[in-house]
């Protein structure tokens, strides 16, 4: 009787040590598998915009740097009109491009999705392919196409015609922007018309409806999400960009991207730069958080 | 008043609907019967207008349908998955086909106001179809197919995702809902239970053909080819040659049955299971066997008896429980007007 009592009060600590070795054990296996993203995000996302939140309050250095002094001037600085247009213009821009990357990039989704299985695959791939050459390579391109000896003008000079100046204006910025992030648009449009299911549509023929009326009333609600998800892809790399404005747009500072650049490394006023980068940022978290609320409601 | 001539689809290889004919009359219960595959969803299909034969005519009361488009026929589906609107309530899912009409505004709530409440769902009315059971959306299904008030009704497979107990209400309120509303009905389903309770006449399919079109007792009493022989309802089925006396089965002698085929033709004959009778003195009856196998399911019993000469056992249905045991040497008979000659 009391032998059996003690070894049963042995079992409970028994069990009780295993389980707190268990805990220890599952929270080392935790860490290990946690660790290395947690670094990488502690290191290069959160001190860096930590440092660059934290440089908005301070006074530029002569030479670069920054004087740690606190000013509010950075943010008045912001509502100057000459830095307030390229915000302005930017917002323009990126939400130019991703409506056409929208009104392109749904039709081909759409299509991709009704193909049979074989053709949907080539034609995934065939979206993505791009991706696998170097960004900057892809935008030289633009410029071996378009420019004043380039071929679209001598093929246009074959005909009798031009030559025309392409290039450098608002327009090619945004076919650069369109062409670079169209894949990015047709992909989420993709798998939200792909999951669709056909006789939704059916049913609402059916029951009287025009395909137009079927589009306007059950595939484009139902596909809502990846409508809002394709749009915040294209948007977000189009309203930072420096590289195709730079490139295409004939290297004015006509974009926020640009004169971000232009601030930290030929202007060398780094809060100035980190005080348009919260801007850019700020923006960018409230579309997000739309982004989360219109996800939710559907 | 529809009129169904000459249909045909092949996809690939495959043919889908060879040669289809079939009259369904105004108000009528009409069911398309077969096993998966068989073309009768295709011929839904045709009817709805997803789908184009490749050679045959449909009208509805005499006019043609095929050149119409899916959204202009006075023809409304049920599909099998529902197919309900998920971003919309139960009352804007039942709208819809009004709403396409442009009827008024008031007209379009009252009448979907009468079709909740005569499927009884007034209740679920603001809801979304994600938050009703089975059951439920089945009934909004039905609403929204039938507020249009089609002069033809299609159902793919009604019941089919309904458990069993639901299945056997629907079916009843189907068959008050047909009586009421006076449309003329089209279901497909390949549950053949299902076809013979619901329907008024039945058409059974296999391989894209027609076997036969009839009411149920005769499809079940006297079925025509082999095939509906042994898809509706069990049958046991015996091969040979029509004889005078009904068939002389191949290995087992001459089996009674009612015939007006020529003498010697191939033929089947099938025997339902209650049809036959078990006799405890082994030298009584038609055929002479072994007891393989009892079941008991409460209301019937089925007795598995292994006869000589033939592969397979005969089934036999016994009303309520039976005194035959396992291993038991019995007699099997039945009445020459119960046994029915298919030729083959």
């Amino acid at each position: 009787m009391t032998g059996s009592t003690v070894s049963g009060a042995a079992a409970v600590s028994r069990s009780r040590r295993s389980r707190a070795l268990g805990r220890r054990s599952r929270a080392i296996g935790r860490l290990v598998f946690l660790g290395p993203g947690l670094a990488y995000l502690i290191v290069l996302l959160l001190v860096p915009l930590a440092l660059i939140l934290s440089y908005t309050v301070f006074r530029r250095g002569r030479f670069g740097g920054v004087v740690y002094e606190a000013t509010g001037e950075n943010f008045t600085r912001l509502l100057d009109p000459l830095y307030l247009d390229v915000i302005v213009s930017s917002l323009k821009l990126a939400t130019i491009a991703t409506v056409i990357a929208l009104l392109v990039g749904y039709p081909t989704a759409y299509l991709i999705a009704q193909l049979p299985r074989k053709w949907k695959t080539i034609a995934l791939v065939a979206i993505v392919l791009p991706f696998w050459t170097n960004f900057l390579v892809r935008v030289y391109a633009w410029i071996v196409l378009l420019s004043g000896p380039g071929l679209v003008n001598s093929a246009l000079g074959d005909l009798g015609l031009g030559p025309f100046e392409f290039l450098y204006n608002q327009g090619t910025i945004v076919t650069g922007l369109v062409y670079s992030y169209l894949p990015l648009m047709v992909l989420p449009l993709y798998a939200a018309i792909e999951k669709l299911d056909p006789q939704l549509r059916e049913a609402s023929a059916n029951l009287g409806a025009r395909p137009a009326r079927t589009f306007v009333s059950v595939t484009l609600p139902l596909t809502l999400p990846g409508v809002v998800t394709g749009c915040l892809f294209v948007f977000v790399p189009s309203f930072g960009n420096f590289v195709i404005p730079e490139l295409l747009g004939g290297g004015r500072s006509i974009m926020v991207g640009n004169l971000i650049r232009d601030q930290f490394l030929k202007a060398r006023d780094w809060p100035f730069g980190s005080t348009l980068t919260l801007a850019l940022l700020a923006v960018l978290i409230v579309l997000l958080l739309l982004q989360a609320w219109s996800a939710r409601r559907a | 008043m529809l009129q169904i001539t000459g249909v045909s689809r092949r996809f690939g290889d495959v043919t889908a609907l060879a040669d289809v004919s079939l009259e369904i009359r105004q108000g009528e219960f009409f069911a398309l019967l077969g096993p998966s595959g068989c073309g009768k969803t295709t011929l839904l299909r045709i009817l709805a207008g997803f789908e184009s034969p490749d050679s045959g005519t449909v009208t509805l009361d005499g006019d043609d349908l095929l050149g119409r488009a899916a959204h202009r026929r006075p023809v409304n589906l049920m599909f099998q998955s529902y197919a309900l609107f998920p971003h919309m309530t139960v009352a804007k899912n039942v709208a819809y086909g009004l709403e396409r009409e442009k009827l008024p505004k008031a007209e379009i709530r009252s009448r979907v106001g009468e079709v909740l409440e005569k499927v009884g769902l007034s209740a679920m009315a603001g809801r979304r179809p994600q938050q009703l059971s089975g059951g439920q959306r089945q009934r909004v299904a039905l609403a929204r197919a039938i507020v249009k008030r089609p002069r033809l009704l299609l159902l793919d497979e009604p019941l089919s995702a309904l458990d069993k107990k639901v299945r056997a209400e629907m079916q009843l309120e189907l068959k008050r809902l047909q009586n009421e509303v006076g449309i003329t009905f089209v279901v497909v389903t390949h549950d053949q239970e299902e076809a013979m309770s619901l329907a008024d006449r039945i058409a059974v399919f296999n391989a894209g053909r027609v076997e036969q079109v009839d009411e149920p007792v005769r499809l079940y009493e006297r079925p025509r080819t082999p095939f509906v022989a042994g898809f509706v309802g069990a049958s046991n089925l015996f091969p040979g040659r029509a004889c005078a006396a009904g068939l002389a089965a191949d290995g087992l002698g001459v089996l009674p049955g009612a015939s007006d085929l020529p003498d010697g033709t191939p033929a089947l004959l099938a025997v339902r299971p209650e049809r036959l009778r078990l006799d405890d003195a082994p030298a009584e009856g038609v055929l002479h066997g072994e007891v393989a196998d009892v079941s008991f399911y409460g209301g019937v019993s089925h007795v598995a008896v292994t006869v000589p000469g033939r592969p397979e056992p005969l089934l036999v249905a016994t009303q309520g429980a039976t005194r035959v045991r396992q291993g038991a040497r019995v007699g099997v008979s039945w009445a020459s007007g119960d046994g029915v000659l298919v030729p083959q």
